[in-house]
């Protein structure tokens, strides 16, 4: 049975976990920019600082404060500010992902009830799935935008560039929906599946009503999993394609101009990482809507 | 497991054909400019052709990710075994290591290059490191704490010190759990290395060799250089089979059939 | 065959693995016939074929020789016609379905509207006592709880037969104790014919009419013992008529064991 006010302490004191790290990790940040400053003020010239960890001046590292109100700055005056700039870029990167995320998932879920219905099929095509991770198809993003601009005319809507950084973001996507969801899939006993047998139900009665359902545990964590990795897709798709408008691009013109604002490439990645934990936080939200009740307390 | 052994190789090996053959033939008639897609044979030509420099290449990138890998592996399973011996240290360092698992730690690539230097491989083999830890560092404390309560306290019954405990119960518990994370890394860590290449480091990469290849239209070339990834990959999930085999043996198998 | 007979069991054998080196007969030259309303308890050594003889009956594996009628028909057409419903020793619930739309599974397959299977799963949540448990999920339930959806899911759409696994196998002996009296209570009320499979000799004299005894692999009915109570009560259990044929079961059973 869930224990309603028990999960809420427990998510609250996950948030308070979480807030205490962010300070922490501010604090280490400072803490290791004075160490730094205190070497360089001594003139002495100590390997390790530079080569295996960070140098520590206001290029390489912009102080916490620095970074924070670089939120507020404009580059032009009076234009919009970098914190504006990040959260439109989240959103269109969050759209790229989104799309990904769902077409990955329907793929994902297709290709698990194929290799479900015979075991020929399941060690045919199993290996190749697994194989597909390693391919790289995030580097050659660039022919995927090119593929979107002549190979798919044949679609009933047009074609847009962030259409095939979504479609990127949907080839990482599928892998772990297809994994996990074939073994949810595979997860009821054989007494369920002879049960339904024993009401003559169809293969399709037997997926929806049993197999399907019974997945979800198993599926939720791929998902979330698959949450990320679309962002990721969405991220690195935009940068290798060249398509304007995310995360991705502003994170690589940040990174070009660093020399003459760093902080704003530290905006850029925070913008990037608060979109990857919002992607997770609402499959993770839809998960607790979908199981809470079934007496399996979702972590 | 079942795929490394013999018989069970034709499914597979038929559906390979298949594929490649339809890949060719398809593109064979739809697209014999290559404009969309090289055909298989093309790809092995320019293979054939770059030899020397998709080696050279993946010798460096080769190189990242093995290190990258090893050093997350070892970094994550070393955290995960002292973390879970002290109980607070594990409730609260385990859920926030699942939330920093969230962020797609790729784009911290750039940070990386200021903080190390934008040609050294070492920002290359940072990011690796930090994207294989997390989800090595989960799956083993996972593994290492959820254990069977009856397990544990038959052990205290025999008066059996902290460290017996681990070695006998929990370490041969979290043996799944770590291999489950050992082969989803192993592909993960040849994904990031070659994207983690578009940012910088040296010039002599396999993502270097996609990314300038592309560029020129030279689509046979990069494929080439994706094919040299992936036979990384799949050499390196072979080897995390291989590897995870040698480790649980028999047990692992009867539980995998059960 | 006779049309008046529920099951009708000739000449039954079960191979499995057919013709390989692992090729197991679990049962071999069986025969079995159980006429209207009859509780039949079949009872035997552990692993002798029991669960595979219940699901020959049930359809979902074939014989590999003989015959077997239920209802006059083949076991497939039977189960296509959904001629009986089946309790496991596992309740077997779907955890994310309440009590009551785990009842309606089986009519929902049917395609009843909706609003007669609500009423027909609610009677007979009633039937089993659990009028009020209707909107908890499984794991709200006790076991015992769990096993009376099962049974009352198995009846829902009142088929002729019972098949019984085992049911309660994994409960504790009070509720089991309460279980067997609340199954007879249904039994006499619906009018079902039962195939009981137990390991448990009390329990297989107590439900049935007949006790039928199989015999070690490969198994066969080596003996069919009609059991007269003149009542089943709680009490009944402290009877002597009930120790008569308890001890009886069981020296059959050990006889057969000792072949």
């Amino acid at each position: 049975m869930a224990d309603l006010s028990s999960t809420r302490r427990t998510r609250a004191r996950r948030t308070l976990i979480f807030a205490a790290f962010l300070v922490a990790l501010a604090l280490l940040y400072t803490g290791y920019k004075a160490f730094g400053q205190a070497i360089d003020d001594s003139q002495r010239d100590w390997w390790v600082v530079g080569s295996f960890l960070p140098r520590s001046d206001d290029k390489n590292m912009p102080p916490v404060l620095d970074i924070l109100a670089e939120f507020g700055e404009a580059p032009r005056e009076g234009g919009t500010t970098i914190g504006r700039l990040t959260l439109d870029g989240a959103l269109f990167t969050l759209r790229e992902a989104a799309v990904g995320f769902a077409a990955g998932t329907i793929i994902g879920l297709a290709i698990a009830v194929v290799l479900l219905q015979s075991r020929r099929a399941e060690r045919g095509v199993l290996p190749y799935v697994i194989a597909s991770q390693t391919v790289p198809l995030i580097a050659i993003a660039p022919i995927v935008v090119v593929w979107g601009r002549t190979g798919l005319e044949f679609l009933p809507w047009e074609w847009q560039d962030w259409m095939s950084v979504s479609l990127i973001a949907t080839y990482l996507t599928f892998f772990p929906v297809a994994v996990n969801g074939l073994r949810g899939l595979q997860s009821p006993s054989p007494e369920a599946t002879e049960l339904m047998q024993s009401y003559a139900a169809s293969r399709r009665q037997i997926l929806r009503r049993l197999q399907l359902p019974a997945s979800l545990p198993f599926l939720f964590p791929a998902l979330r999993i698959a949450a990320t990795a679309s962002v990721v897709g969405a991220i690195v798709g935009e940068i290798s394609a060249g398509v304007r408008g995310g995360l991705g691009r502003l994170i690589l013109d940040f990174a070009g101009k660093y020399i003459t604002g760093p902080e704003r490439l530290y905006v850029a990645i925070i913008g990037a990482c608060i979109t990857g934990l919002v992607a997770v936080g609402v499959v993770a939200a839809a998960e607790r809507l979908l199981l809470a009740r079934r007496g399996i307390v979702a972590q | 497991m079942k795929f490394l052994r013999g018989g069970a190789w034709l499914p597979p090996t038929v559906f390979g054909a298949g594929a490649l053959g339809l890949w060719e033939l398809v593109l064979w008639l739809t697209d014999p400019e290559g404009f969309v897609l090289p055909r298989p044979s093309e790809i092995a030509i320019a293979l054939g052709e770059n030899v020397s420099e998709v080696w050279m290449a993946s010798r460096v990138t080769g190189f990242i990710i093995l290190s990258g890998l090893a050093g997350g592996v070892v970094l994550g399973a070393v955290a995960a075994l002292v973390v879970i011996r002290f109980r607070t240290a594990n409730e609260t360092l385990t859920p926030l290591a699942v939330a920093i698992n969230a962020i797609p730690i790729i784009a911290l690539a750039p940070l990386f290059n200021n903080w190390l230097g934008i040609t050294s491989p070492r920002s290359n083999q940072a990011v690796v490191v930090l994207l294989v830890f997390f989800p090595v560092f989960i799956n083993t404390a996972r593994g290492l704490s959820e254990v069977d309560d009856e397990q544990i306290e038959l052990m205290q019954s025999y008066a059996a010190s902290d460290w017996r405990i681990m070695r006998t119960v929990r370490i041969p518990n979290a043996l799944p759990f770590f291999f489950t994370a050992l082969r989803l890394v192993a592909s993960l860590a040849v994904i990031a290395a070659i994207v983690v290449e578009y940012f910088g480091g040296r010039q002599d990469t396999l993502g270097n060799i996609i990314t300038q290849n592309a560029q020129f239209t030279r689509y046979d070339v990069a494929w080439a250089a994706v094919v040299a990834g992936s036979i990384i990959g799949i050499a390196l999930y072979f080897a995390a089979l291989i590897v995870e085999r040698l480790a649980t043996g028999r047990y692992a198998r009867a539980t995998a059939e059960a | 065959m006779a049309q008046d007979l529920v099951l009708e069991i000739a000449g039954l054998e079960k191979t499995f693995n057919p013709g390989r080196s692992n090729a197991v007969t679990a049962i071999s030259d069986l025969y079995l016939a159980v006429r209207p309303r009859e509780f039949v308890s079949i009872i035997g050594p552990s692993g002798c074929g029991k669960s595979t003889l219940l699901r020959l009956v049930g359809g979902l594996i074939e014989p590999t020789a003989g015959e077997l009628s239920v209802n006059g028909r083949s076991a497939q057409e039977a189960r296509l016609g959904r001629d009986y419903g089946m309790v496991f020793q596992a309740a077997g619930l779907l955890d994310w379905r309440t009590a009551i739309r785990n009842v309606e599974l089986p009519l929902e397959l049917m395609g009843w509207s909706k609003l007669r299977r609500r009423k027909r799963a609610k009677e007979m949540l009633e039937l089993v006592d659990l009028g009020g448990f209707a909107s908890h999920y499984p794991a709200e339930l006790s076991g015992g709880m769990q096993q009376r959806v099962s049974i009352a899911r198995a009846l829902s759409f009142e088929p002729s037969l019972l098949l019984m696994d085992e049911p309660f196998g994994a409960l504790d002996e009070m509720t089991r104790e309460y279980m067997q009296t609340e199954l007879l209570k249904i039994w006499r009320e619906t009018a079902t014919t039962v195939i009981f499979i137990t390991h448990s000799i009390p329990e297989a004299v107590f439900l049935s009419t007949r006790v039928a005894v199989m015999s070690p692999r490969p198994a066969r009915i080596a003996a069919e013992l009609p059991i007269d109570l003149p009542e089943r009560t709680p009490q009944t259990r402290d009877t002597e008529e009930f120790f008569r044929d308890v001890s009886l079961v069981r020296r059959t059973l050990r006889s057969v064991e000792g072949q």
